[in-house]
This record gives structure tokens, C-alpha cells and sequence, in this order.
């Protein structure tokens, strides 16, 4: 650090304003901490804070009959989660949910993002590319809702099928998982997407001087190096749908982890807070897993 | 990196720490006065002070079940407050809204009331200031649900059935029987709509006690262990018959419409607007009676705006707001001077509003505690109520 007198000399005294810029000129570490103290604050109290404050609710207890919160530290919150068989079937039925929503995705994402990758013209793709990301803009709710006029029994599935003499019953299981197959396949074609831009024709080419055919060369070059990618845009599509509930409670009939959180959150906060604990613990082992497979380079 | 520069940082951080700290505890504050007093800070001790002091507060902010705020633009021109409404739509979402305390009043039902006269939620009135108050018919004041040691609770609102609602083109014969929906081997497997909120236990255990009298079920709301297990049994077999669980109206009312559901358990407002839609959707009261609800406006015990929560209690109470009310959403006025302004004149008549009799087999929504009285002994308590609900969904 260093001060130079003649240039001091020559600001002078000055107004309080450049009194200030030569206090942060000659302390290169409170200027830094002036500024990042808005944003880091917001990060560690506003986002951190909250959600340190709602998974300690986790370990307090309610009463019975208001049911406020009481803050006295008990374990039973968990110990009803692990108990009640019912828990562990919706957690197991959203996981399953979310894993079948992300090999959906990932089947249909990818001929989409080749195309626009490898086949397309230049303006071909930039159409694809506005078509991909312009459903990303409009309300999610708007989308569920939609869905749900969809998959009605008077709706355009049905009305389509029942001159074959079939019949589909769309607020179900399989309804709610072609309503998420939709919501969330933008998040996994942008990804494979920008993965399969970014692996140079010249491997390609290689491959071909190899002798390998177009068959050998996607499985051997292509998916290998997009894979990561993939894991990259499943980390969307699966922690998305683990944690929705309002696709579920429009579609389905059957509860998911979002919408037992949801419906506890006015009955029991604590309990809700308890559960919170398990789609946290999910993510954190998939993302661990996505880190092992280099998915963070691919993002 | 010099000793003053160094012990700056530290300040910093240390401010940094004590801001956080505060903020962490001021949410885990908790307030543990509980008064039943009718004085609330701010409110004044007259009409005219009151009508007064309104004008200085400006607006007023509720809880309400949906349909419920009537005639807003007389109250706001004639108040000088201005509504803001929040529309719950299960009893828990209305505890839990009231208790952020962000909000000046709340339309409870029995099954939400109790809880907040006992945590001391919601205040008792001072009817005196509350002049539509001395209309409101005997059969809905001082009762459980709306007063607490003989101190009245709020303003009543009216009163109404839980209704067995069915599609009159899809359903045949007509029902007369709750039956429809709790007969294992239903026809309209996948087309039933039911109130997906643990209140609707006493509806399983309404009608086990005209199926099963063995049990000796009395009051659907006390129920004693065997009682309350063989209720939970019966919603366990209706889960998989069961096409849609709602608490949204508008999401029932689609179904209906759309024919995804043809058969329910519906508040009347639904049936009143799927029949303004010229949809061929009747509501009944079975013949084994129903639930239902006598709901009260409740003015929170710490209400920002307690003088504009006085005038909208007694706003909702006034004889053609009752009326407008009471034929919007399908219900029994609580003001019968009403029934001289409703559109359709025989409204009261065709809602019961002043025929105690009919009422008698409709169990109003309360709280279900564990102090019963009767023989069945203890009983289980809303908690568990609650409990079970998650388990029955599945």
C-alpha cells in the first residue's frame, strides 16, 4: 500500500465526499467490506438466517391443543417422521417420481438439443433455441393449470382418444408425471445442449479417420463427453420435482413430499420443519454423486 | 495489515454477528400475554370515537373463508378503512395466518375459534359497541364456539350445511343418503370430491353413528378412541375411491363442471355457482343430518387497526350485508331482520334461518378436545385428528 503525498496534496481538503474516497483510497479492505457487506448480509441473514431458523423449528416441540410452537428441544418431530410408515411411502413415491420425470427428460431432451447442436442451421437454431426457452418465461402456474384443463376428463387427451374407444385418467399418477415431464424439460435441453456445442468437431473427425461409423462415434465420443452435461440437467429436473407441490395438488390425488410439507406447515410447523430434512438430505447425496460425475464443469 | 485497520474488521464482524443474532431472536420471540380483556390498544370507548378514530387507522386487514367480505365498497365510503382480504381455505391455514399476526380479524368456524379464544388469539367484544349485535337470532350467540366464559367472541356471520353435492345427469337415483360417497363398492369410484382437511373425520363419524350405532357415537366432534379408530378405518376405504381432494372451491368447482367429480362432499357456495353456470349440480343435506358451520367474525387481541375491525364486525351483522351474504353463498343469515331484504323472499324459509329444529342434526364445526364429559371417557384431541389426516391421505 502506498500514499503518494504530492497527489493528496493536489485533491486538498475537498468536500466530505472525497474525504471518504481517500479514507476507502488508503484502506483497500474497508472499501471491499463496504461493499460486499449489502450482499453477504443478505445472503447471511436473510437466506442462511431464515433457513437456519426454520430447520431449528424442526427440534421444537407444538401445543397440542393451540398448536403454537413451544420451544422446548425434543427429537419427536423425527422420530414420528422415521416411525410412521406413511412418511417414508410419500418420501419413496416422490423420489420416484423424480427420478422417472428426469429419465423423461433426459430421453427426450437429448435428440432436441443434437439436433440443435450438430444439425441445425443457424437459424433453425436460434428458432429452437427462442421455442425452448420461451415456455421458461410464462407462469408456472398458468402451465399447471393448463395441465390440468389438459388431462380433464372433458379435455383434448380424451377428446382425442375416444373416437378409439380409450379412455385416460389424467389427474393421476402418470397425468402428474407428464405435466412435470413438461414443466421442467427446458432445464434439462439447455445443458445437453451447451454440452454437445462444446465438443469440437475435430473428435469427431477423428473418430471417423478411425474408422469409427456414426453409431461407434456417438457411443464411443458423443455421450461420454456429454454425459456430464446430462447429470448437470438432472440435477434440475430432479431436485424440481422433490420439491413441488402445487403440480401435485392440481394433478394428483396422491401426497408428495411438497404437499405434506405444505398441508404441516399450518397444522404442525415442527414437523414440516423435520421433513424439510429429508428432500435436504436427498439433494445433498445427489449432488455429491453429480460432483463425482464432473456435472459442476458442465453447468 | 496495521492493528487499527485489523480491529476495525473485527468490529465489523462482531457488528456483523450481534445484527444477526438479533434478527435470529427476534423471530423466536414469543408473546405469552394472553388477556380476555375486551380493551384493545388504540380502540375507542365509543361509537363515535371509534368512527373517529378509524378514519385515522385507514385500512383494515381480515381473514376470511371465500365469499365471505360482502357489500366492501359501502363499508370502505362509509368506514374510511380500507379492506385488504386474505382468503383461507382450511381452518389450520386461517390458525396459522392469524397467529403471524399480521392481521386484524378472522372469519372462524368452531373448529378454528376455540383454539384462538384459548390461545387468547382473538379478543372478547364489547357489544355494546357493536349495535347489529342485539339482532342477531338467540340460537347462535354465547355458544361454544363464540364465547369463553360467557364473554361473547366476535360477531356472528351466519350458518350453514356441509352439503352432499351430485351431478343430476351422472347420478341416478338421486341420493338421500351419505351413503353415495361412503359405500365401499361406489359406482362413482374416481369421481368422488372430498374436503381434503381433518375436520372431515366427523363426517365418517357422522355417519357411522346412524350406520353403527353399536359404537355410540354421540357427538361427531367427541370421539373416543374406538370411536375415532373406526372413523379413520372408513376414510382409509374411501382413499382410493376418492378422485379429488380439495380445499380450493374453484378447483371443485371445475371438476364438477368438467365432470372429473360427480359426486361430494361441497360447501353451498359451490353449488350456488355451478348453478348460476347452469350446471346440473344439486346440494343436499342427507338423512343422517351433516357437519356444518356457525362462523364469527374475531377481532384479534393485538388488531393494528382495532376501531376499522369494529365497524367491519358490525358491517357484516347489518341487515343487508346479511342479506347479501347469506343468498351469495348459500346460507342462514345470523341478522333475520335480513330476511326481509333478500332477493329471493323466501330465501330464509328455504335456508332454515329461523327454524331451530332443522338444525338439530347439523353438527357446526367445532374443536375436538380431549375433555369430552360423557361416558365414552377421554378423547381424542385435534392433534391426533390432524395426524391421522396424513396417514388417511396415504
Amino acid at each position: 500500500m502506498s500514499s503518494d503525498p504530492a497527489l493528496l496534496a493536489a485533491a486538498g481538503p475537498g468536500g466530505p465526499g472525497r474525504r471518504l474516497s481517500t479514507f476507502f483510497y488508503h484502506r483497500p479492505r474497508a472499501a471491499l467490506g463496504t461493499l460486499l457487506a449489502a450482499p453477504l448480509g443478505w445472503l447471511l441473514i436473510g437466506y442462511l438466517g431464515s433457513l437456519f431458523v426454520l430447520l431449528l423449528t424442526a427440534f421444537w416441540d407444538t401445543n397440542s391443543f393451540t398448536a403454537e410452537i413451544v420451544h422446548e428441544f425434543t427429537l419427536d418431530n423425527f422420530r414420528r417422521i422415521a416411525e410412521e410408515p406413511v412418511y417414508r411411502e410419500v418420501a419413496w413415491r416422490t423420489i420416484r417420481m423424480a427420478a422417472l420425470v428426469t429419465v423423461a427428460d433426459a430421453v427426450l431432451a437429448f435428440p432436441i438439443a443434437y439436433y440443435m447442436a450438430r444439425v441445425a442451421t443457424p437459424r433453425t437454431r436460434n428458432i429452437l433455441v427462442v421455442a425452448v426457452l420461451v415456455p421458461l418465461w410464462a407462469s408456472y402456474l398458468v402451465k399447471a393449470y393448463a395441465w390440468r384443463t389438459i388431462l380433464s376428463g372433458n379435455g383434448v387427451i380424451n377428446w382425442a382418444l375416444e373416437p378409439l374407444g380409450l379412455q385416460f385418467d389424467g389427474y393421476s399418477t402418470v397425468g402428474l408425471w407428464l405435466v412435470f415431464t413438461y414443466l421442467w424439460l427446458p432445464f434439462m435441453i439447455l445443458p445437453v445442449y451447451a454440452g454437445l456445442e462444446r465438443i469440437p468437431q475435430s473428435l469427431h473427425e477423428a473418430s471417423a479417420d478411425l474408422g469409427g461409423r456414426s453409431f461407434r462415434t456417438f457411443f464411443r465420443v458423443t455421450l461420454p463427453l456429454v454425459f456430464p452435461a446430462v447429470v448437470a440437467g438432472s440435477i434440475f429436473t430432479f431436485s424440481l420435482t422433490l420439491g413441488d407441490y402445487i403440480a401435485p395438488d392440481l394433478i394428483s390425488s396422491e401426497q408428495f413430499i411438497g404437499t405434506v410439507i405444505y398441508d404441516q406447515y399450518g397444522v404442525n410447523l415442527p414437523v414440516a420443519a423435520a421433513y424439510t430434512f429429508v428432500p435436504i438430505a436427498v439433494m445433498t447425496v445427489y449432488l455429491i454423486v453429480a460432483r463425482r460425475l464432473k456435472a459442476f464443469e458442465a453447468l | 495489515m496495521s492493528e487499527r485497520k485489523r480491529r476495525l474488521g473485527l468490529r465489523v464482524g462482531l457488528f456483523a454477528l450481534v445484527a444477526m443474532l438479533a434478527v435470529v431472536a427476534a423471530g423466536c420471540g414469543g408473546d405469552d400475554e394472553s388477556s380476555a380483556s375486551t380493551e384493545i390498544e388504540g380502540l375507542g370507548s365509543t361509537l363515535d370515537e371509534i368512527k373517529e378514530n378509524a378514519k385515522g387507522e385507514g385500512e383494515v386487514s381480515i381473514v376470511q373463508w371465500p365469499g365471505y367480505a360482502t357489500l366492501v365498497e359501502e363499508f370502505e365510503a362509509a368506514s374510511g378503512c380500507q379492506l385488504n382480504t386474505k382468503v383461507a381455505n382450511t381452518g389450520d391455514e386461517m390458525i396459522q395466518l392469524i397467529q403471524s399476526g399480521e392481521y386484524d380479524g378472522v372469519s372462524a368456524s368452531g373448529h378454528t375459534s376455540v383454539r384462538l379464544m384459548a390461545a387468547g388469539d382473538v379478543a372478547p367484544v364489547n357489544t355494546e359497541l357493536l349495535p347489529n349485535y342485539a339482532d342477531i337470532t338467540d340460537d347462535i350467540k354465547l355458544k361454544s364456539y363464540n364465547s369463553k366464559d360467557g364473554e361473547p367472541y366476535g360477531a356472528p356471520h351466519g350458518r350453514g350445511p356441509n352439503l352432499l353435492a351430485f351431478r343430476t345427469d351422472e347420478v341416478s337415483p338421486a341420493p338421500d343418503s351419505w351413503s353415495a360417497i361412503w359405500d365401499e363398492n361406489t359406482p362413482y369410484k374416481g369421481k368422488i370430491s372430498i374436503y381434503d382437511d381433518s375436520i372431515f373425520i366427523a363426517d365418517a363419524a357422522l355417519y357411522l353413528k346412524a350406520t353403527q350405532p353399536d359404537l355410540g357415537i354421540e357427538n361427531p366432534y367427541e370421539l373416543n378412541q374406538e370411536q375415532f379408530d373406526a372413523s379413520v378405518a372408513l376414510l382409509k376405504k374411501l382413499a382410493p375411491n376418492v378422485g379429488e381432494w380439495w380445499t380450493d372451491y374453484a378447483k371443485q368447482i371445475q371438476s364438477f363442471a368438467n365432470k372429473d367429480s360427480v359426486v361430494g362432499t361441497t360447501w353451498p357456495l359451490q353449488v350456488q355457482l355451478l348453478g348460476a353456470d347452469k350446471q346440473p349440480v344439486e346440494g343436499i343435506k342427507p338423512s343422517e343430518g351433516t357437519t356444518g358451520w356457525s362462523d364469527t367474525w374475531m377481532i384479534a387481541s393485538n388488531a393494528q387497526s382495532p376501531n376499522c375491525m369494529y365497524l367491519w364486525m358490525d358491517h357484516m351483522m347489518a341487515p343487508k350485508t346479511q342479506a347479501t351474504v347469506a343468498e351469495g353463498f348459500g346460507e342462514a343469515p345470523a341478522n333475520l331482520k335480513a330476511c326481509d331484504l333478500t332477493k329471493n323472499p323466501d330465501h330464509c324459509t328455504e335456508y332454515h334461518a329461523d327454524d331451530p329444529s332443522w338444525w338439530e342434526d347439523v353438527y357446526y364445526w367445532d374443536t375436538p378436545t380431549e375433555d369430552c364429559g360423557g361416558e365414552g371417557g377421554t378423547c381424542v384431541t385435534q392433534e391426533d385428528w390432524r395426524n391421522a389426516w396424513t396417514e388417511i391421505r396415504g
